[in-house]
């Protein structure tokens, strides 16, 4: 399902990379179209995007490193908190339409046998209960997050990315993780939730200056919506993490759906930004 | 263009008087409608129906062929932003019923305003139809608690009722008709979409009929069950028996319902398979009527008027007094707008028969028009053993919008 729409970002954030320079991120685009006013939100966004994938790349390596010595308790209770990261990011690693399905991709998603990544490693861990077999798979994940990593300082961080990739977050979450499909052998999907809501909000925050400026009242309803959606995982907080996926009644599912999807008809709109 | 006016004097007016010479149960749009307007009207206005009048659109136009109930409640509690949605709608519906997208953005950053699916689409004689239900009122939440209509309340529980919350109830409902399946697909997704945040579907349910196109004579359409249903209809033509039978009258005791009427929803589901085991002369007997001509047994017109006692030379009973139209009639006293369409929601999960039945509709000036009938019904009809009701819901349904008002703008007021 992600896959066809990342692969499409992906090609045409590869046609600006080109012209990218790494050094200088944002300021030096020759060809761009946008205006000025969104320089520093751009560089925060990618600050916080590369700080998210900073910590997603230590946390993989305690995960794949549990998984490689066997440790089938700790690499269970470091797969949900890792994966947060990365959800929370995802506007910007998705651009990388090869390696979001190697890193990401889940049962049926990919050929059988191209199948790796957290989800494959997901089912060995709790549904078939080991680590044994599942040590390569671990190794290559690490590779490609540490790709992910470097190739990441290439992007191309534009306003109208983060104008889609806000709602893209929530779109997400209302087609697989509010019905259990993303973590379907953990159950953790709450944790991917409640990071894709965070990376929205993110991009939401640096936005909403200029937004309030254009239309306060949009920009009220948003923050409005944001504290709905907040509240209802709040609720649904255990510990550290979430409560599982299983253990949410159909009245707590259909509510959480409800509220990201009046959250994103307003969020959608936020684009009139670009229209300075 | 003069479209309006011309059609508030010609195609209601017209198009009801051929109605009720036939029924008004029977749609007949297509049946030589054409041949009253003048040609002055084009092909493209024929088919719109206007959503400002005295009454409501959708329940004197003659029935379209599909038809999309959606219900809904109300999240907020604050009047302003209901009536905020209320003066959206309002303006939403009035754009599609004469076939205009809802707007065009000059922006490429932001989500089209309307959907496009109905793009280059005509009218179809769309109409929308607003009402609220109890629910509304409940807890004074807009502060119009002291204006629910006495009547409008739960409807009873009626003998054998197996009802499921999920096809029941609601604090607002739309009915939305139209000949065009993709004309009420849009309309049905673009008004949820501008109310997302401040209503929610609690349920919708599609129907349909059989179209015009497939019959040109604009006879009584057959339910599922292969019988004509809806020929008893009162005639409506008469301003005398829509004030008695159909809409709210000022004196009613609520003003704001003025022109408005009683919307009754339910769910009956049929069950199909035993009914199609069923021999026909069981059939006929449990309908009440000749399945080819749709006549009252004991008589050989379909709109021959049902008489339940009269006898045969042997002394049965030509119409059985339990059968599904000597009971519906009783007396005749009370009438109902019946508006109804069949419905098919694929396949019993737990039986694996075809979930399909009844989506029954009908408009009255009291819901007591319908209990009344109904108690009878589930009293003693034969039909009993064949069906089954699933959903019910009952609306008040406001008057007529005028241009510069909105729905509902009478009970707000």
């Amino acid at each position: 399902m992600r896959h066809t729409k990342s692969l499409t970002i992906g090609l045409l954030s590869m046609t600006t990379l080109l012209a990218a320079c790494s050094e200088q991120p944002a300021a030096t685009k020759p060809a761009e179209t946008k205006p000025d006013p969104f320089e520093q939100v751009v560089a925060d966004y990618r600050t916080y995007a590369i700080a998210e994938l900073d910590q997603f790349t230590k946390k993989t390596e305690a995960f794949t490193t549990a998984v490689k010595e066997g440790d089938l308790d700790q690499a269970k209770a470091l797969y949900a908190p890792a994966r947060m990261h990365y959800e929370r990011a995802e506007p910007i690693a998705e651009v990388f339409g090869d390696l979001d399905p190697k890193i990401d991709a889940r049962e049926g998603d990919v050929k059988e046998s191209e199948w790796g990544g957290y989800h494959r490693i997901e089912q060995g861990l709790f549904e078939k209960g080991t680590t044994k077999g599942y040590e390569n798979y671990a190794t290559q994940l690490m590779e490609d997050v540490h790709l992910l990593r470097a190739k990441v300082e290439t992007v191309d961080v534009t306003p109208e990315l983060l104008v889609t990739g806000a709602t893209d977050l929530l779109n997400e979450v209302s087609t697989s993780k509010v019905t259990g499909e993303e973590d379907r052998y953990s159950h953790t999907d709450l944790y991917d939730f409640a990071a894709n809501v965070q990376g929205a909000e993110k991009i939401y925050q640096l936005l909403n200056p200029a937004l309030k400026k254009q239309d306060a009242v949009l920009s009220k309803e948003i923050a409005a919506r944001f504290a709905d959606v907040n509240a209802l995982l709040e609720a649904k907080k255990s510990g550290d993490g979430y409560v599982l996926y299983t253990d949410l009644s159909k009245t707590d599912v259909n509510q959480l759906s409800q509220a990201i999807n009046e959250l994103a008809e307003p969020l959608s709109k936020m684009g009139i930004v670009l229209e300075g | 263009m003069t479209r309006t006016a011309l059609e508030e004097g010609v195609t209601r007016r017209d198009v009801l008087k051929v109605a009720g010479l036939t029924g008004l149960g029977a749609a007949l749009y297509a049946s030589g409608i054409e041949r009253l307007l003048p040609r002055a009207l084009t092909a493209q206005a024929t088919d719109q129906v206007p959503f400002y009048g005295t009454y409501q659109a959708g329940i004197l136009t003659p029935v379209q062929n599909h038809i999309q109930l959606v219900a809904f409640d109300v999240q907020t509690d604050r009047r302003d932003e209901l009536i905020d949605l209320l003066r959206r709608w309002t303006r939403a519906c009035a754009r599609l019923a004469a076939s205009l997208s809802l707007g065009e953005s000059d922006s490429q950053y932001v989500p089209p305003e309307d959907t496009g699916e109905a793009e280059g689409l005509s009218a179809s004689h769309l109409t929308f139809t607003f009402g609220c239900g109890a629910s509304l009122f409940a807890g004074d939440r807009f502060g119009i608690a002291h204006k629910r209509p006495a009547a409008l309340r739960d409807l009873p529980t009626f003998d054998l009722d197996q009802l499921d919350d999920k096809w029941s109830g609601g604090d607002l409902i739309v009915q939305i008709c139209a000949d065009d399946q993709q004309v009420v697909f849009h309309a049905l997704r673009n008004l949820t979409r501008i109310g997302r945040g401040i209503v929610k579907i609690r349920w919708t349910q599609a129907g349909f009929q059989r179209s015009k196109a497939a019959d040109a004579t604009g006879g009584t359409p057959r339910n599922l069950f292969g019988f004509k249903d809806g020929t008893g209809n009162p005639d409506l033509t008469k301003d005398k028996v829509r004030n008695k039978h159909l809409f709210y009258q000022w004196q009613d005791g609520s003003p704001w319902l003025t022109n408005g009427t009683f919307l009754v929803v339910r769910r009956i589901q049929m069950h199909l398979e035993v009914w199609d085991r069923t021999i026909l002369k069981e059939q006929e007997r449990t309908f009440g009527r000749e399945r080819a001509s749709g006549a009252p047994l004991g008589s050989t017109n379909e709109f021959a008027s049902v008489t339940p006692d009269q006898r045969t030379l042997h002394g049965e009973t030509q119409l059985p007094a339990d059968s599904h139209t000597a009971v519906a009639h009783g007396t005749s006293k009370e009438q109902l707008l019946r508006r109804s369409y069949s419905y098919q929601a694929g396949v019993n999960e737990t039986t694996g028969a075809l979930d399909a039945g009844l989506l029954f509709v009908s408009f009255q000036r009291s819901p007591d028009q319908f209990i009344t009938i109904q108690k009878r019904l589930a009293a003693s009809d034969r039909l009993n053993e064949y069906i089954t009701h699933r959903g019910s819901a009952l609306f008040a349904c406001f008057g007529g919008i005028q241009k510069g008002g909105y729905i509902g703008d009478a009970l707000f007021a």
